[in-house]
């Protein structure tokens, strides 16, 4: 029997509808709810819930206590299970958390969550990696890709699941947005972590990316022809990403998926490396040349500043425009529809010097030539 | 404004219909739709082609006139073979394949396009007994492009980037090979044992190694011997990691154990014996097989077709594991995909489907036999070394003329004065075998026929 | 008067046989064909052959082949191919990029000649010379429709022409001694994935250049950046698949020769531009032609077609063998293998014979005028056709804004899928119930939910509307019924194939009746798993 684990953020998505961006914090969630907003999650929960209703017989459901689920599911007429915590009618952050670990306990099949990106890095917090997702959006803020394009979509792939259809996962960037900076009308979103979610079903793009299959497929060729490539005797600080990741792997390393770390040769001379980590690794560096290895991240493909700043304008500035290496799956450049790649390494007019076209690598032995903007 | 064109194959030619036309479109000129074109780009005045036929009859008068320059193999008796043969084309393949429902259709879904998706699935179904193997693709080019993705398949399959391939291998099958290898692959040449033909295994079991994606030989071999020793060259290549490859004629396949049954990883060849048309070698397609595995599966570049449910119960078909093709998705270029020969596959459905088993049998049988009996004939002739290389023989073999004293060329001419085409002219393309020629029988060469033959070509040799 | 059905085929249902897999019919005892026995004095003296043969070399088993009465073999394929929606039998504009003309019946009765089915290729070339001529003079028209100095009729079909330029740059490059420093192959998203692909089998690494987001051109600036001493050669469409003439494109080839490099033309879109512009007018070193789009050679469910490539005067050495040429003094045509640096064979014997003599064929019916309006009516019918598809609800025609296009549009159902839930495969699914076919893009899919629509000049604007009639009633439907365009086909051969995984996944898939029979019992019922 399939077990559906299912969380609902009640809040998400409140703060659109009034004119707020997020619902983070108390104080905004109160702001919200004093202009008259209504949450929107449990609406969008119950459209999914009603699309499943017909298979109701092919899946256990388990879910969290009242607003975060179970009432929802009663309304839909569809038995459930319900974890036991406590959940008040002023929900938090860490009521996520705590479900997300029980539905793990549980060893459920597919976790599907009901929310934004917050919601996302609270599950990404606890869930990890290794462990299928889904995202139903609603919230306002949804930069991740861990979300289906809409309810139905996740209903879609969610009753495919559950019939059967066997998941092709791939990792999805989960990204969070400085709030504040938000407020003030600047998105400044962050590589927060990833999670596993299921893939596209032929002829039906439902997340936003390529199919999983291909996509793991050409990082791997990717880091094939990297590998090919490279020079034995360069430094290359290789940034976060799956994509990069993929490149270590290659060379039969296992660095951080977060984090910066160090190659020369076939070794990892450093791990998860700070800004003046890297400094003091160029500075001490006596090879014949260094390059910087990055890969877009977050929908709108920043290759600098969301996720990856410790590649500061200090370390950037060292190694040079010419030093800069790009890889990214041909999905991440299709799914820019035409637009460039971003950068915004924190030095405003570096980023103008670094203005310009690029080699990008995007398969075994292809590249292209790719523009990158301020 | 140019003058007016009106065509039966244009519908849209007549001036008034383009006025309508125009109109809607906002545009008074269909010159203005060029106005992107810059004028050192545009060609002046008409194109350099000669006066067109523009009816029917006239057309009809015209390329007759040139065809009717032709002599076909069947006007004459021919016993020409060389990897394209002349066996007998059943009318149904005929009247099917002239089928304007399967000859102008093209890329439809399996829905519109159900009748082309089961009757490639139904060839490929039956090429997998006939092969006696669990996968075969939608045809592609023709046997040579079959043989080199086949090794190239081995070698991804492998991990490994040098083949060896025996010399006996047709000569344009080689340059295909060696070709579409090229670069990334090295293309190892092994000898043959000069009498009987076959693969020199002693040199094979010693170089073959871990470097070696696969080992290929024909059989029968262009030269129309059986090659007997498939099971030990098959351990041979497996001893060292290696793939077996072998191309063969499905011709043959109703009496010669197909190569699935001796070691073969991957089974190759072409189409054209199975209700094809000669078409002067325009008529072809490859086809290869091996075991359902995945990781054979995942390596062809060509479609493949899988039977799938509907919602009501019905026999729906779809394209299997198609991202495998639209992308170059592993290290290696997977190849590409390309329209090849769908025609010819569904055309060896049906005669499959109308031989049978007996039939396949009996196909083999009369080859065999009739092939033997030819050799037995010539080998009474003086001076003639029948056969001139190779023990058993399926429906090839062949005849050395040194001591006659006479080349290849002059008798073949001799012969054709007398409405025959003698076999192929080998002395270019093996010289190590002399004056030869490469003489294939088959079942549409009677007792009477070859009778014939024999007696016309002692009083050739008398002269 | 017209009848209601006429217009948009609502009533229309394909043939519905339920037809068996073939093994099914199998009767045991039932023959299909007879053999000619085998003459007594053949048995005498050859029948013992098969005592005297080693053991393994004959074949234990007979093949499982079915056993089925002639007739029953005639009746199961007329069930097929009634199954089938060939062009002859709707109006196939939906195939873009495929060019779905007319294919001239006469010139069927040409090719089935015994004159010319019946050539051994091996043939002396005295019994040859009718159809060594057809194949000279056809490359004489092809050397005028291009500009350019010799052609090989050899590549079984568009990808395989492609195999051989990039096989004859390769020899170019080598010949050069400049196989280390050219080793790049640029092309563009649009062009034939076969271009890039080809090319890394030849061991070039490949750039691919994106189209500009607002012009639909490719990006000349991020093209400039690719182009470099290591630029082997340029492989480029124009018009590309979305139906864009680039203007600049002697900008491109001009840059590339500059470098040193080569430019190859890819003229699978040669329908719209055939008299208007040529490969040499735009500077390119080498193109190529389908038979079967722009030359008429029908489609045969995938093939045979056949691919022609044309080069340059300092190419010629590199062309593959043989080549067809004249002797002037002896009055005859002959298969030419005097091509010194030649790359070889790239495919068995000569090439697709019968499509070359169809060409031809639809060559002298049509001549230089009629080739003309070929291309202006195909591009009239298309912008025709465009002008009411933007006129309907959910379609869109990414890039080039307001411009007119070539000879086929690729147009995108985002908006319906964004508005209705209902995206280019259920429209896909749902056109078969109105006789109609649409397809989709090459992949990748840069535009979202591509469609591509591609006229050519074989239907008449009557035939143009009714196909337009189908799309609107879709999309009104799509609008107010969504779930019958999404449970679609309803009219067709079969019902939705819902569950991909059948084709997806390895446990699942069965890609011969064999295997099918080793997986299932009954219908889709897995042996051995509960």
């Amino acid at each position: 029997m399939f077990k559906l684990g299912l969380i609902v953020n009640p809040i998400a998505g409140m703060g659109g509808s009034v004119g707020l961006k997020g619902t983070d914090g108390t104080e905004t969630l109160q702001m919200a709810l004093q202009r008259g907003a209504v949450p929107s999650s449990p609406k969008r929960a119950a459209f999914v819930l009603e699309k499943l209703s017909s298979i109701s017989d092919k899946f256990q459901l388990i879910t969290c206590p009242g607003i975060m689920g179970e009432d929802i599911a009663k309304k839909c007429d569809i038995a459930c299970e319900v974890l036991k915590m406590d959940v008040t009618d002023n929900t938090k952050p860490d009521h996520t958390r705590q479900a997300a670990g029980m539905l793990l306990q549980e060893n459920v099949n597919l976790l599907l969550f009901v929310g934004g990106d917050g919601t996302a890095r609270d599950l990404a917090a606890v869930v990890g990696e290794k462990h299928l997702c889904l995202g139903v959006p609603a919230g306002v803020k949804i930069h991740s890709s861990v979300f289906a394009l809409s309810p139905s979509y996740a209903a879609e792939i969610t009753g495919g699941l559950i019939r059967g259809r066997k998941a092709r996962s791939r990792l999805a960037e989960v990204m969070d947005i400085d709030e504040d900076a938000f407020r003030a009308g600047e998105v400044k979103a962050s590589l927060f972590g990833y999670l596993l979610v299921p893939g596209v079903e032929r002829g039906l793009q439902v997340l936003k990316a390529g199919s999983p299959a291909s996509e793991s497929v050409r990082q791997q060729a990717i880091a094939s022809y990297f590998v090919e490539e490279m020079n034995n005797d360069y430094l290359y600080l290789v940034g976060p990403g799956t994509t990069t990741r993929e490149l270590l792997r290659k060379i039969g390393c296992e660095g951080t998926l977060l984090g910066v770390d160090a190659l020369k040769g076939d070794q990892l001379i450093g791990e998860d490396l700070n800004e003046n980590e890297c400094l003091a690794l160029i500075e001490s560096f006596s090879g014949s040349g260094i390059r910087i290895v990055v890969t877009p991240i977050g929908g709108q493909g920043f290759i600098f500043g969301r996720g990856n700043q410790q590649l500061s304008p200090r370390v950037i500035s060292k190694v040079g425009r010419d030093g800069i290496m790009i890889l990214s799956t041909p999905g991440k450049l299709q799914a820019l529809q035409g637009r460039p790649f971003r950068l915004d390494t924190g030095d405003p007019i570096l980023d103008i010097k670094l203005t310009g076209f690029y080699r990008v690598y995007t398969g075994y032995r292809e590249s292209t030539y790719y523009r990158v903007e301020n | 404004m140019k003058e007016p064109f009106i065509h039966p194959y244009i519908p849209n030619s007549d001036p008034e219909i383009q006025k309508e036309m125009l109109k809607d479109i906002g545009v008074t000129d269909i010159d203005d739709f060029f106005a992107c074109i810059p004028d050192a780009q545009r060609y002046q005045g008409l194109l350099d082609l000669p006066k067109p036929y523009l009816s029917e009859v006239e057309l009809k008068k015209h390329v007759y006139s040139i065809i009717n320059k032709n002599t076909s193999a069947e006007e004459l008796v021919s016993f020409l073979g060389g990897g394209c043969w002349q066996h007998h084309v059943p009318a149904i393949c005929d009247e099917i394949n002239s089928r304007s429902e399967f000859l102008t259709a093209y890329a439809g879904e399996p829905y519109e396009d159900h009748g082309r998706f089961q009757a490639l699935f139904e060839y490929t179904s039956m090429m997998a007994e006939l092969l006696d193997v669990d996968v075969v693709n939608v045809p592609t080019y023709d046997g040579s492009q079959a043989a080199a993705t086949a090794l190239r398949m081995a070698c991804r399959i492998t991990n490994r980037s040098r083949v060896i391939v025996v010399n006996t291998t047709a000569p344009d099958r080689l340059s295909v090979i060696k070709g579409y290898l090229y670069p990334d692959f090295e293309v190892i040449e092994i000898g043959h044992d000069p009498i009987i033909g076959l693969l020199d295994l002693a040199e094979l079991e010693n170089i073959v190694d871990e470097t070696i994606g696969a080992v290929y030989f024909e059989n029968p071999s262009y030269l129309g011997f059986i090659e007997t020793q498939g099971q030990m060259i098959s351990k041979a290549a497996h001893s060292c990691g290696a793939l077996t490859v072998v191309y063969t004629d499905p011709s043959s396949l109703g009496i010669l154990a197909p190569p699935s049954s001796y070691g073969a990883d991957l089974t190759c060849g072409d189409i054209q014996p199975l209700g094809i048309h000669m078409f002067m070698g325009g008529g072809r397609g490859g086809f290869i097989g091996s075991p359902g595995d995945e990781k054979f599966i995942q390596e062809y570049p060509s479609r493949l077709f899988g039977i799938a449910p509907t919602t009501h119960g019905e026999w729906g078909f779809g394209d299997v594991a198609w991202e495998r093709t639209s992308f170059a998705n592993r290290e290696d270029a997977k190849e590409f995909v390309g329209t090849a020969a769908a025609l010819w596959g569904i055309t060896a459905g049906v005669y499959l489907a109308l031989m049978g088993p007996k039939g396949m049998r009996e196909l083999g049988e009369n080859c065999i036999k009739r092939a033997n009996y030819a050799i037995k004939k010539m080998a009474s002739i003086d001076n003639l070394k029948v056969p001139a290389i190779g023990k058993y023989f399926y429906k090839e073999f062949v005849v050395n003329f040194d001591e006659t004293g006479k080349k290849v060329s002059d008798i073949n001419d001799r012969l054709l004065e007398r409405g025959i085409l003698g076999g192929h002219d080998l002395s270019s393309s093996y010289p190590q075998l002399g004056q030869s020629a490469l003489y294939c029988f088959t079942e549409i060469h009677s007792l009477d026929t070859i009778d014939r033959f024999v007696a016309e070509l002692v009083s050739i040799l008398k002269e | 008067m017209e009848s209601a059905a006429y217009k948009d085929n609502k009533n229309f249902h394909q043939a519905r046989w339920e037809e068996p897999v073939i093994f099914e019919l199998s009767t045991p005892g039932e023959r299909g064909i007879f053999l000619p026995t085998i003459e007594p004095e053949i048995e005498e003296l050859a029948g013992d052959v098969f005592d005297q043969m080693p053991e393994g070399v004959i074949r234990a088993d007979l093949p499982a082949l079915p056993e089925m009465a002639q007739m029953r073999v005639l009746k199961h394929y007329l069930h097929l191919s009634q199954e089938n929606l060939g062009a002859d039998f709707n109006v196939d504009i939906g195939q873009g990029t495929c060019t779905m003309k007319y294919s001239p019946k006469i010139n069927e009765h040409f090719v089935r000649s015994p004159k010319v089915a019946d050539l051994h290729p091996l043939q002396d070339e005295k019994t040859m010379q009718g159809t060594l001529e057809i194949l000279y003079q056809t490359e004489q028209f092809l050397k005028s429709i291009s500009g350019l100095d010799r052609f090989t009729l050899q590549p079984g079909g568009g990808s395989q022409a492609i195999l051989a330029i990039v096989s004859i740059i390769r020899a170019w490059v080598d010949a050069k001694g400049l196989a280390d420093t050219k080793d790049e192959i640029i092309t563009t998203i649009f062009s034939h994935p076969s271009n890039c692909a080809v090319a890394k089998v030849k061991g070039f690494k490949v750039i691919t250049i994106y189209a500009d987001p607002v012009t639909g051109r490719p990006d000349f600036q991020a093209f400039k950046e690719a182009v470099s001493e290591r630029t082997a050669a340029l492989l480029i469409t124009n018009p590309e698949d979305i139906g864009i003439y680039n203007e600049h494109i002697q900008d491109f080839t001009d840059l590339v020769h500059a470098h040193g490099g080569l430019c190859s033309y890819d003229q699978a879109n040669a329908n719209g531009i055939l008299g208007i512009t040529r490969a040499k007018e735009a500077n390119f070193d080498i193109c190529f032609f389908n038979i079967h789009k722009s030359f008429s050679s029908p489609h045969g469910c995938g093939g045979p077609g056949s691919g022609v490539v044309g080069v340059k005067e300092h190419l010629i050495d590199y062309l593959p063998v043989p080549l067809i040429s004249y002797d002037q003094r002896n009055e005859r045509y002959y298969l030419d293998y005097d091509v010194p640096n030649s790359v070889g064979k790239i495919k068995d014997f000569y090439g697709i014979v019968p499509a070359i003599i169809r060409a031809y064929a639809w060559i002298m019916s049509l001549g230089a005028r009629g080739l003309l309006e070929v291309a202006r009516v195909s591009v009239l019918n298309n912008n025709y056709v465009m002008q009411k598809l933007l006129q309907m609800r959910g379609i869109t025609a990414p890039y080039a804004d307001g411009e007119k296009r070539i000879e086929q549009v690729r147009f995108s159902f985002e908006k319906l899928k964004e508005e209705t839930g209902c995206g280019f495969s259920d429209v896909q699914r749902r056109i078969c119930d109105f006789a109609c076919h649409i397809w989709s893009s090459h992949e990748p899919f840069i535009i979202p939910e591509p469609f591509t629509i591609e006229p050519t000049e074989s239907y008449s604007k009557k035939e143009l509307d009714q196909y337009l009639s189908a799309i609107e009633q879709i999309i009104e439907e799509a609008y107010t019924d969504p779930d019958l365009v999404k449970k679609a086909p309803h009219n067709s051969v079969i019902h939705h194939v819902a569950e991909h995984e059948y084709l997806d996944d390895p446990e699942l898939w069965a890609i011969t009746w064999r295997m099918y029979q080793k997986k299932y019992d009954g219908y889709f019922i897995r042996i051995g798993v509960k």
